[in-house]
């Protein structure tokens, strides 16, 4: 098997954005593992390529149009103007002009033409309409596998073209012929059967949870508590399942449960929606989307809750700010003061600003940390009540944990940051060349700053960010484990009333004090 | 002969633009947008969405982040395309307002802006891999319409010149349904018959862009989705099976 560093071509190249060579099909052979009856029908798809596939398709894609503002507007608008050439970051890393986003847009502009515009009708070869064909089919296939979904492009649109919506349209017009993704379509249907997408069932999660609950002990001296399905807390924390299982992501969670403890608030966590991530968006599967988003208003309700937490996770934010509402709401069963759902960055940074969380920032000073937003989080929600806070929340939160903090290029953060190269339901083996290539940009903006300032480490608040980088960065000279959750470094830095940490601080300051008192 | 054709070919022109402006816009007025999508940040009041809109139509700001040459290019096309547009008004009004007699120099200015506009945006298109790789024949056909109607405009002013005086009675003939005879110099002819063809495809191309920038639901929506429910009606009907379920 190919080492992941074998995709990635030194040329000497430093700059993140740096345009490549147009590639014509280089990344053709790149798709995903095709779905199986198994995979498909829980989910409402046909089990394998319907026989009149391609009429189904175009009476799929006409229902769309009806259905979605956005595709009939991104399908009629473009210019070809160019702006979005170089903003995609598989294009970047990989030269091949279908992943420029126009190009990705144009595989199924041109079909659109073709069957629902006159003059694609008429003169096809003039506007660069053409049939739907089997080679279209696969076209799809692959580069439709070959986005995201980070929005990038559609920040530098002058019309806002969002290919991330073209691509799910496209996902759900092969899902609605039988043409699905194994990955995305497979873990759906685990969140169905089991509530999560690792599968783990709720033995499983309550003996992470004691383990954890013991570490946190062993390393605090308090009984921190990991409650599952406690009926009658007050906020239900809905995490993704990554939390429970992986590194980094479970210091994270250790990281929500201590401020947790510290506010002074019960909670707990769902069995039966213990899964924040929500891959029926990456499908584009308003229905799918909708069914894994009961599970969470039902857990809400059936346990009693008042206040709906998110974990770190960046579509599932996307989903939860975003669409929780209009999927699963109203809400009114829940307590009207405070934002529903809210994010855990949002939770702690509303204790720091009150100043009612203390830390130790020095416990932090191995790291020298970048923070990289994740696109779904930066892109596609908000944190706080101003625009943006979705980039301050997260960057406060580890400015007061953290001495040692560097951002990256500018024109590679906040609105304009680069994918990790996994997201969108890409995190899968079968394309990992892809997801290194897709890494290439960020990695290199990492790089830049590790040159410059010597960053070592790099914080996010996404599941499919963490894991993809535990990836992506030894295939760019960095550690495995040079990713951090953001409440990671919470746990590290943050000193709980009566803890050892405290204690040890606390004396140590009465000697210095008792010590200047002498001198005096 | 040549004024009773090109009177029926402005009038189906006109027809053929608003009616077909009209239908898309009716079109995509009727898809809802099921889920808030706006590109984040994003306003997070209907006021600021209208700044947001304004930002785009006036100044062209996503472009203005994306790529300054295309951001030049373009915004000097349509800012001079405007101005043109405007001094052109001077031929349906009797009496010329007063603010379209003071653009009349600049309009005239503009007409050359515009060219310059053009050459820049096609010679992208043409030169840079990336934008040729995306461009299909219409895209190049687009630009050659529009460099032939804005070339044979200035040609009528500086080299060829027409009988204004007939032209515009023609038009003001036109809008009060009278037929006043248009001269025949073959530049005029050319310059309309491109216009009128200009028209027509406007509504059924990427000339939309315009119009549908207004319905973008990246760029329309507010930013609030925690704090007002948004449902479609094809999803609250979905709502409704599940609970009769």
């Amino acid at each position: 098997m190919a080492k992941v560093s074998d995709f990635i071509v030194d040329d000497g190249e430093t700059d993140p954005l740096a345009i490549p060579q147009l590639a014509c099909g280089a990344m053709a052979h790149s798709k995903p593992f095709v779905a199986k009856d198994k995979h498909q029908a829980p989910l409402g798809f046909p089990g394998e390529l319907v026989e009149n596939w391609q009429e189904q398709a175009i009476v799929k894609m006409g229902e769309l149009l009806t259905k979605y503002r956005s595709l009939q507007v991104y399908m009629d608008c473009c210019v070809k103007c160019g702006a979005c050439t170089d903003k995609c970051h598989y294009f970047l890393g990989t030269g091949d002009p279908n992943n420029m986003p126009v190009g990705r847009q144009d595989l199924m502009r041109k079909v659109y033409r073709r069957y629902f515009t006159t003059a694609g009708k008429y003169v096809p070869w003039l506007v660069g309409a053409e049939d739907l064909t089997e080679e279209v089919l696969d076209e799809w296939y692959s580069y439709y596998h070959q986005c995201s979904q980070c929005r990038r492009c559609s920040v530098y649109c002058p019309f806002g073209i969002d290919t991330a919506e073209v691509s799910m349209a496209a996902r759900e017009i092969m899902d609605s012929v039988g043409k699905g993704q194994k990955y995305a379509n497979e873990i759906i249907g685990k969140v169905f059967t089991i509530g999560n997408n690792l599968g783990l069932p709720t033995k499983a999660i309550r003996s992470t949870l004691d383990d954890l609950e013991e570490e946190m002990q062993e390393d605090t001296g308090l009984d921190i508590k990991m409650p599952l399905d406690e009926e009658g807390a007050e906020i239900l924390l809905v995490t993704p399942s990554a939390d429970l299982f992986a590194e980094p992501h479970i210091d994270g969670l250790m990281g929500y449960a201590k401020v947790f403890h510290e506010a002074g608030v019960t909670w707990t966590l769902s069995s039966y929606a213990s899964e924040a991530a929500n891959f029926g968006v990456f499908i584009g599967s308003y229905e799918n989307m909708r069914e894994v988003s009961l599970r969470i208003r039902k857990a809400a309700e059936d346990l009693g809750v008042r206040r709906i937490v998110f974990g770190e996770c960046g579509h599932a934010w996307r989903v939860a700010y975003s669409f929780l509402n209009t999927l699963a709401g109203p809400f009114d069963f829940l307590d009207q003061r405070y934002p529903i759902p809210q994010h855990i960055c949002e939770f702690t940074n509303d204790l720091i600003e009150k100043g009612q969380l203390r830390f130790d920032k020095s416990r932090n000073d191995k790291y020298r940390l970048t923070y990289h937003d994740s696109c779904n989080v930066a892109r596609a929600s908000r944190m706080g009540d101003k625009p943006g806070g979705q980039f301050e929340i997260p960057r406060a939160i580890l400015r007061a944990a953290c001495n040692h903090f560097y951002e990256m290029a500018p024109d590679t953060i906040k609105e304009a940051t680069l994918c990790c190269g996994g997201g969108g339901g890409l995190l899968t083996d079968d394309l990992t060349e892809l997801r290194i290539k897709g890494a290439q940009p960020r990695m290199r903006a990492m790089q830049e700053v590790a040159r410059e300032h010597g960053v070592t480490h790099l914080a996010a608040i996404c599941a499919i960010c963490k894991a993809q980088f535990t990836k992506a960065l030894p295939a760019f000279g960095f550690k495995m484990d040079a990713i951090l959750s953001v409440h990671q470094m919470v746990s590290n830095a943050i000193v709980l009333d009566g803890s050892i940490q405290a204690r040890a601080l606390d004396g140590e300051k009465a000697r210095v004090t008792a010590q200047q008192d002498r001198e005096k | 002969m040549v004024t009773l054709l090109y009177a029926v070919l402005f009038a189906v022109a006109t027809i053929v633009l608003f009616g077909g402006l009209a239908h898309k816009i009716w079109v995509y007025a009727s898809a809802p947008a099921p889920l808030k999508i706006p590109t984040t940040p994003a306003p997070v009041t209907r006021m600021g969405v209208v700044f947001r809109l304004a930002r785009e139509i006036v100044l062209f700001e996503s472009l203005f982040k994306a790529n300054k040459w295309i951001w030049i290019f373009g915004w000097l096309f349509h800012a001079a395309l405007l101005l043109v547009l405007l001094r052109h008004l001077r031929y349906f009004i009797e009496p010329v307002w007063s603010w379209v007699v003071l653009i009349q120099p600049f309009g005239i200015l503009a007409g050359f802006a515009m060219l310059a506009g053009l050459g820049g945006l096609w010679a992208r298109r043409l030169l840079v891999p990336r934008i040729r790789y995306i461009s299909a024949p219409s895209d190049h056909l687009m630009l050659a319409l529009l460099v032939a109607i804005g070339a044979s405009g200035l040609i009528m002013k500086y080299a060829i010149r027409t009988d204004i005086v007939a032209v515009k009675a023609f038009f003001l003939g036109l809008v009060r349904f009278e037929l006043s005879p248009l001269p025949t110099d073959p530049v005029l002819l050319i310059h309309l018959g491109l216009v009128a063809l200009l028209m027509m495809i406007f509504p059924f191309s990427k000339l939309i862009h315009g119009p549908a920038l207004l319905f973008s639901p990246t760029r329309n929506q507010v930013d609030n989705p925690r704090e007002v429910r948004h449902v479609a009606p094809w999803a609250a009907q979905l709502a409704a099976r599940t609970k009769a379920e």
